[in-house]
């Protein structure tokens, strides 16, 4: 398998459009319909753009576009993986090529909410199912057979009686000329070769021997380097600025005033353009810039959290509500309230933010780490008066996303930047730009409140979280307007055992830009639910799985509950450890933990297992959904134990690694992962494992010490 | 600025740059070898990991000037990306988004020749100052257990 990187000129040009080969496309005429599937050259015709995917060559080359960002999360793979099932070739006979960003082209390309597979198998398996069985009819129209008698296999029609073979490449220019069936059978479960196996990653071998073109290592003829000194304060101007000592770094030759759009602001700072990356980066910090801060709160993190818990006394927005919570809180024969709080907290991808813009007056090209390039290319032509199909996104290796590659600032800044020097400039954050710029991840207030029955069922359930509301932050937001995810993490079934409920948030307005980080709120909702959950099943003298059992009664929950209890050997776990359990629902995904810790000799507590069990329903590759898992409870372990980001006096406090502190491979418990097997609608991958991480690891240290963790993050060392 | 004589990869090459200048960018942007990555610039990731004469170095706090010797970065780890320890990363998946990966396998090579047979707590020590965002750790420390079984110490 070859893989390229083009762009959308490119990729016709590439795929030859009009010559003689089989190129299938797909478009989805309205949401919630099935998608069409066209031969391009008749939706070129017809004039529709679309979802182009599968091309094959009369010389027998076989190229299937990717729609999808890779960030480390597989889509690289999965994508191909589930066209080559249904086309009958092997991984190793395609080519695959990342679709450049088109908004009508390709549908939503944005990736995030675990959306690969769960948002196009049907399209993407239908599509493949239709090539091959166009290339099957026209390998019987030429031996004069019925089509039922012939078979493919291996990129190649077969005969099945006198075993006469034709290659795809030789029936692709007669493919070409039928018109793909309107219904095609789609292969069973039982057929798969390809699809639910373990195969490993095509994208490896690059990622190994340093030829993985990243956002960052992208270089175009004549490029400059771009470094940004932005407001630390987000709202805050440039009120002036010296640039005199940075224009004497060497190989500088630009420094001006730049602004980027954040949602309903213009961050500003002040561009050093130079030849060299590091000329860029002396220079920026050679400047003297004044700030202008007037007019907004500088909040520190004290602040913010004191707002968040005094705002915890008001009704707050309902989400969602049953029964009569109060009355029946009231009456509950046992009752129990807490607060918990999640902190602020950056994303941190190893690759820092960076962007290639050309912007060439009428026409704009960008090249970078980008979860999000069809909404870059509406954005970029909006703000600068482009047409969308003049303004090309091409999408690079991205060196984690996480939510952060989905926001469309950085792409903005390195346009005007490109506009106002009328060149090529890559502009490169460094990690304090990365750490302290944010959005980042709201810090969060959840006030919980519960009854009990008598026989210890749940009678009356809340919740109010106080936190900023990611959508209040657009232009013209409704801030009245309630958080639609302020249940997101909570398993579902609980909305129909628990008969009084409520869930309501209560929005707090700061300067400080908030954005989606893996999981979203499932992330910070989930360790307040699930140790919430946790402290019920004890009041209520309950075993904490079979509590959430008991509440959580449909077949696929009891069935992930029993899987999580038989591979941690939960009933037979050991007096000496600590054993905590949680359970959360997000993007369609359940995802079970069992988290096990010990004192060890030197009195330490360490972090001895984590088991999870994921319940995806219909996946494509076991390997990729271990590996998402085993990252997603790392990363959670991070955002549990060690790091933070702080404000003080408006500012982020820790800018680099020194202080916003990562796991390392010392402290990384065993884990081990298990994939629940059915036939469900196909569950996010890349995010469901991590909310649960955190609660079961608090429920955990609560089983072995009896101390209970509200508040994160916290200092293991300190138990 | 200043003409420095580098050895990269068995080759030599002249580059007139400013003494400051971190190693890392040199080989990034003079030299075009971006398989070396930046991921902090003050020595806490891992991510810049080259070997000077054998020896696991942050490329990013070394002045370019002070790059005296034997430099090899992921480009030269072998002829064909086929290190025991790559043969071993490829075996085992174990990259997610890969921009760590160049940092760990340079750090777990220049382990191995070290001490061909490491223990966990020798992996412990030797890696833990290369961070995977990504959480790819566990694998890691398989494939240098993997590798070791290869004859990752060549
Ligand atoms: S970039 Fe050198 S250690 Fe992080
Ligand atoms: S694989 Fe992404 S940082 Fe390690």
């Amino acid at each position: 398998m070859k893989t390229t990187t083009v762009t959308r000129r490119e990729f016709i040009r590439l795929t030859g459009l009009g010559s003689a080969a089989l190129a299938l496309g797909y478009y989805l005429p309205a949401a919630g319909r099935p998608a069409h599937i066209l031969k391009v050259e008749a939706a070129e015709n017809l004039g529709i753009e679309l979802n182009a995917f599968i091309f094959i060559e009369s010389s027998g080359k076989i190229t299937i576009m990717n729609h999808r960002s890779e960030m480390g999360q597989g889509a690289f793979q999965v994508v191909p993986q589930m066209i080559a099932e249904e086309l009958e070739v092997s991984l190793d006979e395609i080519n695959i090529i990342f679709a450049p960003g088109s908004q009508t082209k390709y549908g939503s390309q944005v990736t995030g909410g675990s959306s690969t597979v769960r948002g196009a198998w049907r399209h993407l398996m239908r599509m493949g199912a239709t090539a091959r069985e166009m290339l099957i009819e026209a390998a019987a129209r030429k031996w004069k057979v019925n089509a039922d008698e012939c078979y493919a296999e291996n990129a190649t029609v077969i005969h099945r009686a006198t075993g006469r073979k034709a290659t795809y490449g030789e029936l692709a220019t007669d493919a070409a000329k039928l018109e793909p069936p309107k219904n095609v059978k789609l292969k069973n479960r039982s057929e798969y070769k390809i699809v639910g196996k373990p195969l490993p990653r095509q994208d490896t071998p690059l990622k190994v021997n340093g030829t993985a073109v990243f956002g960052l290592d992208k270089k175009l003829p004549g490029m400059l380097y771009a470094a940004v000194e932005r407001n630390p304060r987000f709202l805050g101007k440039v009120k002036s600025y010296d640039d005199s000592a940075a224009r004497t770094v060497p190989g500088v030759k630009h420094v001006f005033k730049v602004q980027m759009d954040v949602f309903s602001h213009k961050r500003e700072g002040v561009a050093v353009v130079a030849d060299t990356l590091w000329a860029a980066l002396e220079g920026k910090k050679a400047l003297r810039i004044e700030w202008d801060d007037n007019g907004f709160e500088h909040y520190g993190t004290d602040q913010l959290f004191s707002l968040m818990h005094n705002s915890l006394g008001q009704p707050g927005l309902t989400q969602k509500a049953a029964g009569n919570f109060d009355a029946y809180f009231s009456k509950a024969s046992r009752k129990l309230e807490a607060v918990y709080e999640t902190p602020y907290q950056a994303h941190a991808c190893l690759e820092p933010l960076n962007c290639i813009a050309h912007f060439k007056g009428n026409s704009c090209e960008i090249w970078g780490p980008i979860q999000a390039p069809d909404w870059i290319q509406s954005d970029i032509a909006m703000k600068f008066g482009l047409k969308p199909e003049n303004v090309t996104v091409n999408m690079t290796f991205l060196g984690g996303g996480f939510g952060r590659k989905a926001f469309t600032d950085y792409t903005y800044e390195a346009v005007a930047i490109s506009k106002e020097i009328n060149a090529p400039v890559q502009v490169v954050w460094t990690r304090e730009d990365d750490l302290t710029q944010g959005p980042f991840r709201p810090g969060a207030v959840y006030e919980c409140k519960a009854g009990l029955t008598q026989q210890g069922r749940i009678s009356a359930f809340q919740v109010k979280m106080a936190a900023q509301n990611l959508n209040h932050q657009w232009p013209g937001a409704d801030t009245e307007s309630y958080n639609d995810s302020t249940t997101e993490g909570l398993p579902e079934p609980y909305l129909n055992t628990i008969p009084h409920y409520r869930f309501a948030d209560i929005p707090l307005a700061s300067p400080i830009p908030v954005m989606w980080w893996r999981s979203v709120y499932s992330s910070t909702n989930a360790f307040a639910f699930e140790s919430f959950i946790d402290e019920l099943a004890r009041a209520a003298g309950k075993d904490p799985l079979e509590f959430r059992k008991q509440h959580l009664p449909d077949e696929r929950h009891r069935l992930l509950i029993d899987r999580l209890m038989e591979v941690s050997n939960w009933k037979q776990r050991g007096q000496n450890s600590g054993y905590g359990a949680a359970v959360t629902e997000c993007f369609q995904s359940i995802v079970g933990e069992v988290v096990k810790v010990s004192r060890k000799a030197d009195g330490k507590i360490k972090i001895d297992k984590v088991w999870a069990v994921m319940d995806c329903g219909w996946y494509v590759n076991p390997d990729i959904i271990r590996a998402q898992v085993e990252g997603s409870i790392v990363m959670a372990l991070g955002a549990a134990l060690k790091h933070a980001t702080l404000f003080n006096e408006g500012k982020a406090v820790q800018r680099n690694y020194d202080t916003y502190k990562m796991p390392r491979i010392n402290e990384i418990p065993d884990i081990e992962v298990h994939i629940m097997e059915n036939d469900e609608r196909p569950g996010g991958v890349g995010e469901p494992g991590l909310p649960p991480l955190a609660p079961a690891l608090t429920n955990a240290l609560y089983d072995l010490t009896g101390k209970r963790i509200r508040k994160l993050p916290f200092n293991l060392e300190e138990f | 600025m200043a003409v420095f004589q580098l050895n990269v990869n068995n080759r030599s090459y002249a580059v007139d740059v400013d003494p400051d200048t971190p190693l890392l960018w040199v080989l990034r942007d003079e030299l075009n070898l971006t398989g070396t990555k930046y991921g902090c610039g003050v020595a806490q990731c891992g991510a810049c990991t080259v070997h000077l004469n054998g020896n696991p170095v942050r490329s990013c706090t070394l002045p370019v000037a002070a790059a005296k010797g034997n430099i090899t970065t992921i480009e030269g780890l072998s002829e064909n990306g086929d290190h025991p320890v790559q043969k071993a990363w490829i075996e085992l998946d174990v990259a997610q988004c890969g921009y760590c990966q160049a940092g760990q396998i340079m750090t777990a090579a220049a382990l191995l020749a070290r001490k061909p047979q490491p223990t966990d707590a020798d992996i412990d020590t030797a890696m833990a100052g290369n961070i995977c965002r990504c959480g790819t750790y566990k694998r890691i420390r398989k494939a240098i257990h993997l590798a070791a079984t290869k004859g990752g110490a060549r």
